[in-house]
Formats: C-alpha cells, structure tokens, sequence
C-alpha cells in the first residue's frame, strides 16, 4: 500500500480523531477556568480556610502525574461503585489538573498587580468586591494571557493520554491505524503533523488575541521588553 | 464654633513592636491647606492614610466632616468617597485610559449614568489641562501627566478634602512644577488640603500651617511664616534647613 492510499483511508479517522481531541481540549479548559480561576482567588482573597484547600489541591494536582491522576478516576473510583464512562473521566481528570495550573498562573498574575491599584480603588470609596471585579480581576486576566495561551497548547499535548482509557481522539485513531496496517511511522509522523497544525493555529488565534488586547504598560515583568 | 472638618484624637498605630504614631492629635479647618514635613519613616504616610482609614489606627478616634470614621458602625466605603487620596507612586488603574479612570469611580461608586460620568471625567481632565489625552493609557503618560490624571480623579469626587501623600516626590524634578501648579490653584479655590510634601517653595506660597513630624509624633506646627523664620525647635530648623537644599532649587 503506497502512503496515499493509506492517506485516504487514515486522513478520515484521523480528522474524525482530532475533533475529539479538539473537544476534550476546549472541554476540560473550560473546565480548568471554572475551577482554577476560583481557586486563584480563594488563595488570595479567601483567608486561611479557603486559602488552604485552594493551596492543597493546586499542590495536589500540579505534583503527581496526571496519568496517575486520569486512572485514579476512571479505574480507582469504580471500586467506590462510581464507575465514568471514558469522556467524563477525561473530562473531570484533565480539567481538574488544568484548574490546577490555571490556578498558578492567575495567582501569578494577581499578585503582579501592585497593592496600591486596591488602594487607590478603594481610596475611591470601592468596597473591596467591586474593586476586586473591576481593578483587580481585569487586569489580571490581561496579565495571565500569555500563561494561559501555553497552557491551551499544552492541553492540546496532554489530551492525547486518554488513548490508554479508550477515549477515540487523534492519539487512539493513530494507534488503531498504525496496528492495522503495520505502519507505525507513516501513521504517527501523520497524526504528529496533525497535532502541529492545531497548535500552529491555536498559537497564532492565541498571538493574535493576546496583541489585540495588549494594553500599554500592563504586562508582567518578564515580558515587558 | 466652627467644627473642625478633619479632627484626630490621640492616634496611635504600631507595626508589630514598633509604634509608627504615638498619639497624635489634629484639628483642621475648612479651606486650610496643611503640610506636613518630617523625615522618611517617621510616620508622615501612615498618618495620612489614618485620615481615610486606609491604615486603621490601634487606638485615638477620626473625625472626617462631622463623620467619626473609627466608629465600628461607620460604612467606610461611603465615608471614602469625599476623601480624596493621591499616592506618591500615582496607582492609576493600568489597564484604564485617563478618561475612564476617573469615570469608574463616578459610574461605579456614585452610580452616575455612564454619559454623565463621561462628561463630568472630562471636565475634570480639563481642569489639570489634559483634556486632550482623554484615551491614552497610563503607561503612555508621562510621570507628571500620570499625577494629574490622579488628582482629577480625586476631584470627580466632589471631595470635601484632599489628602496628598508626597505627590511629586517620584518624579523628574521637570516634571514636578506642572504638578504643583494642579496643587496650587486648588488651593486657591479653597480646597481644604492636607499634603505631605517636601516642596518648601508650594508650602511658603499656600500653606496655612506646616507641621514637622518625627518619631511619631508633632515637633512643632505654625504658619510658615513663623516656622521658616523662627522655628521653637533646633530640630525643626535644621531639618528646615536640610529639606531647603534639598529641594529647594525647583521650587520657583
Ligand atoms: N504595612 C506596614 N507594615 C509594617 N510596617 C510598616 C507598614 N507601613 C509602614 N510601616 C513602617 O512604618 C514606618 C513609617 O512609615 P511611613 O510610610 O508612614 O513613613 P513616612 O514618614 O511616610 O516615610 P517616607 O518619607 O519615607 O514616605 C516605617 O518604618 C515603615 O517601615
Ligand atoms: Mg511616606
């Protein structure tokens, strides 16, 4: 079989694969956000009740492996009698760990914020809530932007551990064509090239965004030029 | 009588073991511009920030137009918003414009309608003759335009007073005149002020009192007269002295 026959029969699985991998990834970001953007506020804002389980979890999952973490979930928790099906367990592993990260980054970026924008906020007469929504949380999403943006390629990598729980995405469909036709090269030199164009495209929305809304003099230090 | 509008009974606040403010006592009336000196750590920024109950004092009471500000019961948010504040390092909101930083507090704490607060932001801009960089971010002003971009957005306030805490001292001394200028014609309008400042040429030509400060307490207060040409205290002259050639030379 010549590589583009095989082309015509993979290029179909695989596209079907990729927006699997597409949908695992937006999925579990989202996921990620909801969790870890609350997380990065419990640990500043939250006293030391709230601080502590913010700080737990973000030490939790940013220190173990997140394989360690998607088999917990979909082989461990069936012996509690919580048996997932596949997507859901990537979906709760994966957006737990990313809310993990997500959370670092967006404590990073609030406290990049000098202590003197609540101040002045507040010097206004703001209570602190709307000072923290208005002052505060703006800017720092600003700030995350560029961490965020990596954290977005990086999932896109991370996703592809759901192969090894049955979960269809592109990483699945390489290795089912690949021990069909006995072409492990062929197939994962496609399905990396695959990978590469949805990080180039993510990375340039993301460039783009990210220039778009750049804002004169409010960036983190390491990327002020 | 006439009421004090900012009065201060016996403020003390420590950090840990130091005490910073070891019972400081204030009266000032409407329409009077105060100034503070005192060399760096004594307390000059602290007490400011008592004033609005930014820094809570540990003991002694505030009074801000007929308000007590220490009283637990006071809604000090609501206290605040005809205080005004200026910083030594400016804290404009970053990631605002000139105009809307001095439209957010208007929209969002006095809860003006947006055109409103867009043209009362304006005005204001006006008023410290930078009406013209309306839509420029902070970090394209310069240090100068940064301060009064800062002032005016104490002032969208309606502010019964103005406290400012060392307004000029970051920036280019080419920089500081504009800023004072800002200072002196709200002065004249009748602004009741409360500076801390090293600016001996701004204190000669507006102030009504000058008080010296040190290790937590007042050395000495007076008119300027009074403190430039006969000071009580060696201590208060020679820190007169010291501040004079300090920062004497671009103060016109
Ligand atoms: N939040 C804080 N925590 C601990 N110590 C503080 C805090 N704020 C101020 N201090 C200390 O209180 C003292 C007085 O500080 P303050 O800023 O009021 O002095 P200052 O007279 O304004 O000095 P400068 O002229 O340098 O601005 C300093 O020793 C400072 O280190
Ligand atoms: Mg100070």
């Amino acid at each position: 079989m010549t590589y583009l026959t095989f082309l015509e029969i993979a290029l179909p699985e695989l596209w079907e694969g990729t927006l699997i991998t597409l949908q695992i990834t937006l999925i579990t970001l989202i996921i990620g956000f909801v969790i870890g953007f609350p997380a990065a506020l419990a640990r500043i804002y939250g006293g030391k009740a709230l601080g502590a389980i913010s700080t737990a979890y973000t030490e939790v999952l940013r220190g173990t492996p997140v394989l360690v973490q998607l088999f917990i979930i979909y082989y461990g928790l069936p012996q509690f009698g919580v048996t997932l099906p596949a997507f859901s367990a990537a979906y709760i592993a994966l957006g737990l760990n990313s809310g993990a990260y997500q959370a670092e980054y967006f404590r990073g970026a609030i406290q990049a914020i000098s202590s003197g924008q609540m101040l002045a906020a507040q010097s206004l007469g703001m209570n602190k809530l709307k000072a923290i929504i208005h002052i505060i949380i703006p800017q720092a999403f600003r700030l995350a932007l560029p961490a965020w943006a990596n954290e977005v390629v990086s999932m896109v990598k991370v996703t592809s551990i759901v192969y090894l729980t049955a979960v269809p995405d592109l990483m699945t469909k390489a290795k089912m064509l690949s021990s069909k036709y006995f072409n492990p090269i062929e197939t994962y030199l496609t399905a990396a090239v695959f990978y590469l164009v949805i990080i180039g495209i993510l990375t340039v929305v993301l460039s783009y965004i990210e220039k778009t809304t750049r804002i004169p003099g409010l960036e983190m230090e390491a990327e002020a030029r | 009588m006439v009421e004090p509008i900012i009065r201060l009974d016996n403020i003390h606040k420590s950090y840990g073991k130091d005490d910073i403010l070891k019972g400081i006592s204030l009266e000032i009336m409407e329409g009077e511009v105060v100034v503070i000196i005192g060399p760096s750590g004594t307390g000059k920024s602290t007490l400011l920030r008592c004033i609005n109950q930014l820094t809570v004092p540990n003991s002694g009471r505030v009074w801000v137009d007929g308000v007590e500000l220490t009283d637990p019961k006071v809604d000090i948010n609501k206290a605040r918003r005809h205080i005004g504040f200026v910083f030594q390092d400016v804290n404009l909101f970053n990631h605002l414009n000139a105009l809307n930083n001095i439209s957010i507090g208007l929209k969002l704490v006095l809860g003006m309608p947006a055109p409103n607060a867009k043209e009362k932001a304006l005005l204001e801009l006006k008023r410290v003759g930078l009406e013209q960089k309306a839509d420029l971010y902070p970090g394209q002003l310069s240090g100068g335009q940064k301060q009064r971009v800062a002032i005016a957005r104490a002032l969208a306030m309606d502010p019964r007073v103005m406290l400012f805490d060392e307004p000029t001292s970051a920036l280019d001394p080419e920089l500081i005149g504009e800023v004072l200028e800002v200072m002196k014609k709200l002065a004249r309008e009748g602004m009741t002020m409360v500076c801390v400042t090293h600016e001996m040429g701004f204190a000669r030509e507006v102030a009504s009192r000058i008080i010296f400060m040190e290790h937590g307490v007042v050395v000495e207060e007076g008119s300027p007269e009074q403190m430039f040409a006969n000071p009580q205290f060696n201590r208060t002259r020679e820190f007169l002295g010291k501040i004079s050639e300090l920062y004497g030379k671009h103060t016109e």
